[in-house]
């Protein structure tokens, strides 16, 4: 009985024929349609997202989740400001099917403007009710009573606790947003640097994620995967593996093969059983991995215009230029593999997992273990930090099928290392080809992008089939859901004004390897690519970088970010590089919309082996206002580190039939010896709203990176990762 | 039955003895410290100490731990009462997820008690098998200096100091 494993042409097809148009960016799609400010327009009641206990402890809900951003912290801190409360009193529930608001998705660096928009507004207004019912019970007018610390305080000295008056459905009652929060020059909490909550449980060992779960009766699950995508499960000893000590059940459906064991080193090494027996057909019709890019420009894509704008005022154009640039498939190589834990009892399914959105994991696992959605409660518990779409929700449904196979007892699966770099869906291959037609003074005219890409979103939850690893290895497998385009364009459209521009897109939906969110989406490719092809014009035009950046923005807030970065790293025109030593520059605003960075990187070059070593990165960012200026310094220098690593030395290998890396040593990334000196500069504007920071440095570090070795060897390298072969290749050219 | 001396107290065990120490720690002693990143020797999630050495316990078999002094990152201290170095990571804030925390806080006790004042390039040299995601290495390498000038305030070299630093 094997099921039909799903091969890249049927995912190919699944995905063909629809007419995709939308507008709005992915996994912004999220609804407001009561007109109410940040995520209360899916939630309007007060209550759904506070409550006051008699005993003064306030419970704060959202729907947005910890990956390790600090999001509980800054939300906290929003809501311990409106309220007038220490921080201490706020207990904070997140991303709990039976609890919280349905925020859709923790991703696209949103949990601020919509999380903590709704919660501040939701929060002043309970204040304000607050302050009502008091002056109604002490009978005294409103205008003499001042909240503080969780009490209402009468100019008398007459005190009431807010334990005492939030009785009594006090919230539960629809949000008008008709209170105005507090103005920034008031807030004593928000925009300060207050530790993050989840630190010390985390620094101490005390429980904080999934992986910590331990629940009676608990059994230890493991999975074995297929050794590819076009593989499918012939025969298995799964009699044997049954008689393996500890071994409570295999479950064994089409191609999806699992264990379940009393103890964890029992289903490691029943999995090591399995693994052995197990005899597969294969289909071996991957791309080769080094023609990928080529592979994608060959494949029909959807191709549509992203952007186009055009001048007839605009000066000739007297000289072109153009340039192709490349990114490979990338991972999200989160530190600890993947887990779940699920139990099955009386029909109902319970999971701890550290999806980025319960809700739609919920939706998504009752549909293909066929449950009533009512019938299933999903909870969030921390994992490793994800980055964006990794294993998370794919071994939540590996927990529940297993789980169904010892009722009433959870099960605690987490995947093997090779498991999680084998499967988890990748940050997608990319080609970005782009020309310019400049004036006489080298000033750009004609801007042109057009890239070639898979998709970037393709979770769970969306309509259509499920997008689930093991849904598609069932007898009945559930074919994958439509991924979700746009991704791909992030930041393709220049924030740059140029007078006549293009950007197209060609969103090519056969999949050779699963892709999905992996932080920026398509801006790191793109953002690499649009600051690169600036750079190689601002040297054509022997102009400097930033004074050539420059003559296209209007913007105040973008200069200033980009004129911040210049004068802290201590920029010069007309540097000059002694061949070894580089330095370039690279800036965005994530998504154009979101918070500002540039960046300002040294690098080092080894002329010998072809290895290149970023020494400092200087960055300025502005994310509006702060709410916790050391959690946003840590985000923006995060991401930075990490762009190094992507930029430097990662790409996912393959063969014909499998992925090939498979741990850390054939996925190798950037280790301490290797990472740069960071140095974030803020600039805070407490009177515009707070913008969202976890993707914002990603491109534009690797940007300023791949500016740096271009100065250092005078040369441009236009394919990621800036590895040594490519190194070597553009020193040796003539 | 293998008798194991972790954080100084003794646990008599029924388990296979190739059991990576690890999972015994984890599941049988319900530590939460050591974490499983890659079970290949590969990452330092699950460092422990073993007599004062930085071991990997997902490679270790938990039949060699027996008769040797194991310290998880729990046997250094508690959220009420913080070792100096987790006291460092959470006043540098050195941690975005935290799942390498563990490994790094380890290794660097191992570290410190060779080397009480490292220079910033021995602690990246000590920590260089230690990989961390979030890019938290700045803070963590401050981290470990802080906690270096707070275990040993009475050793320090002029250069540390910021005035005032002494008087306690
Ligand atoms: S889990 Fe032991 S080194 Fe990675
Ligand atoms: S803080 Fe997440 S891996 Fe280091």
């Amino acid at each position: 009985m094997t099921g039909p494993l799903l091969t890249r042409r049927q995912f190919g097809k699944s995905l063909a024929g629809i007419v995709v148009a939308f507008t709005l960016a992915p996994e912004l799609a999220w609804p407001a349609e009561s007109g109410l400010p940040g995520s209360l327009g899916a939630a309007p009641l007060l209550d759904a997202w506070l409550r006051i206990d008699p005993d003064g402890k306030v419970t704060i809900f959202t729907g947005k989740v910890e990956i390790g951003q600090g999001a509980l912290t800054a939300l906290a801190q929003i809501a311990a400001e409106e309220l007038d409360v220490s921080l201490v009193a706020i207990h904070m529930v997140s991303g709990h099917t039976g609890l919280t608001p349905n925020e859709g998705y923790t991703s696209g660096s949103r949990s601020i403007e919509e999380s903590g928009t709704a919660i501040r507004f939701a929060c002043a207004e309970a204040r304000q009710l607050l302050l009502g019912q008091a002056s109604a019970r002490l009978g005294l007018p409103l205008a003499g009573l001042k909240t503080a610390a969780g009490t209402v305080t009468a100019a008398g000295g007459r005190k009431l606790s807010y334990g005492q008056i939030a009785q009594g459905g006090l919230f539960h009652r629809e949000a008008t947003a008709r209170v105005t929060p507090k103005p920034a020059a008031g807030h004593k909490i928000v925009g300060t640097s207050v530790p993050r909550l989840d630190i010390p449980a985390k620094v101490t060992g005390d429980a904080s994620y999934v992986q910590d779960l331990r629940l009676p009766g608990m059994a230890f699950g493991r999975i074995v995967r297929p050794p590819g995508p076009g593989f499918r499960l012939q025969t298995v000893d799964v009699e044997a593996a049954r008689r393996l000590p500890g071994v409570l059940a295999v479950v064994r459906d089409g191609s999806f093969l699992g264990v379940v064991a009393q103890r964890e080193e029992q289903a490691v090494r029943a999995r090591e059983a399995l693994l052995q027996s197990a005899k597969w057909s294969e289909i071996a019709d991957l791309p080769e991995a080094d023609r990928i890019h080529a592979w994608l420009k060959a494949q029909p894509g959807e191709v549509a215009l992203v952007s186009e704008k055009s001048s007839a005022t605009a000066a000739p154009v007297v000289r072109r230029l153009e340039a192709t640039f490349s990114k490979r498939y990338t991972a999200h190589a989160s530190l600890g593999p993947s887990c779940a834990v699920a139990r099955m009892k009386d029909g109902k399914l319970r999971v701890w997992s550290h999806s980025q959105g319960v809700y739609p994991l919920r939706d998504s696992l009752a549909a293909v273990l066929k449950l009533d959605p009512k019938n299933v409660v999903v909870s969030h518990v921390e994992g490793a930090g994800c980055y964006g779409h990794n294993g998370a929700d794919d071994v939540a449904l590996d927990a529940a099928l297993l789980a169904r196979a010892v009722p009433g007892r959870p099960v605690q699966v987490q995947w093997m290392r090779d498991d999680e770099f084998a499967w988890e869906p990748l940050g997608s291959a990319m080609v970005m080809q782009l020309s310019a037609g400049l004036a006489a003074d080298g000033s750009v005219v004609e801007w042109r992008h057009e890239l070639w890409s898979n998709v970037h979103s393709s979770r769970p939850g969306r309509a259509g089939g499920a997008n689930l690893l093991a849904a598609w290895h069932l007898a009945a497998p559930s074919a994958p859901a439509q991924g979700l385009s746009g991704g791909e364009d992030r930041n393709a459209v220049p924030l740059y004004d140029f007078p006549n521009q293009k950007v197209i897109r060609h969103l090519i939906k056969e999949m050779p390897l699963r892709t999905s969110a992996l932080r920026t989406l398509g801006a790191y490719g793109n953002v690499f690519a649009l600051e690169s092809f600036l750079d190689e014009l601002a040297i054509a035009a022997g102009a400097d970088p930033v004074e050539y950046r420059l003559r296209y923005i209007k913007d105040p807030r973008a200069r200033a970010v980009i004129e911040m970065a210049a004068v802290k790293s201590g920029w010069k025109p007309g540097f000059r590089s002694d061949g070894l030593h580089g330095r370039g520059f690279g800036f965005a605003r994530y998504k154009n919309q979101a918070c500002y960075v540039a960046c300002v990187a040294d690098v080092m070059v080894d002329r010998q082996t072809g290895r290149v070593r970023v020494t400092r990165v200087v960055a300025a960012a502005d994310a509006g206002q702060i709410i916790n200026p050391k959690g946003l310094e840590m985000q923006i220098e995060g991401g930075i580190i990490q762009s190094a690593s992507w930029t430097l030395m990662e790409a996912v290998s393959f063969d014909r039939a499998r992925v090939t890396s498979r741990d850390w040593d054939s996925y190798p990334i950037l280790t301490f010896p290797e990472v740069p000196k960071v140095e974030v500069h803020l600039i805070d504007r407490p009177d515009e709203q707070p913008l969202g920071s976890g993707e914002a440095s990603s491109g534009p570090a690797a940007a300023a990176i791949a500016n740096a070795v271009s100065n250092a060897l005078g040369r441009r390298v236009r394919h990621l990762p800036l590895d040594p072969g490519w190194i070597k290749d553009a020193i040796g050219k003539p | 039955m293998i008798i194991l001396d972790v954080n100084g107290k003794m646990h008599t065990l029924d388990v296979s003895p190739d059991t990576p120490l690890l999972y015994v720690l984890r599941n049988d002693l319900g530590l939460n410290g050591p974490k499983f990143g890659c079970g290949l020797g590969q990452c330092g999630a699950c460092t422990v100490l073993m007599d004062g050495t930085a071991v990997l316990s997902c490679l270790m078999p938990v039949a060699r731990a027996a008769g040797h002094k194991i310290v998880t990152l729990e046997g250094l201290g508690s959220p009420g009462k913080p070792h100096p170095l987790q006291r460092a990571f959470i006043k540098e804030q050195a941690a975005q997820c935290g799942y390498c925390s563990n490994g790094m806080i380890m290794k660097s006790k191992e570290l410190l008690d060779h080397s009480p004042d490292p220079t910033e390039e021995e602690i990246r040299n000590a920590l260089a098998s230690n990989l961390c995601r979030c890019g938290t290495h700045n803070n963590i390498i401050r981290a470990v200096r802080r906690a270096a000038r707070e275990m040993k305030p009475r050793e320090l070299k002029p250069r540390d100091m910021k005035p005032g630093e002494l008087k306690r």
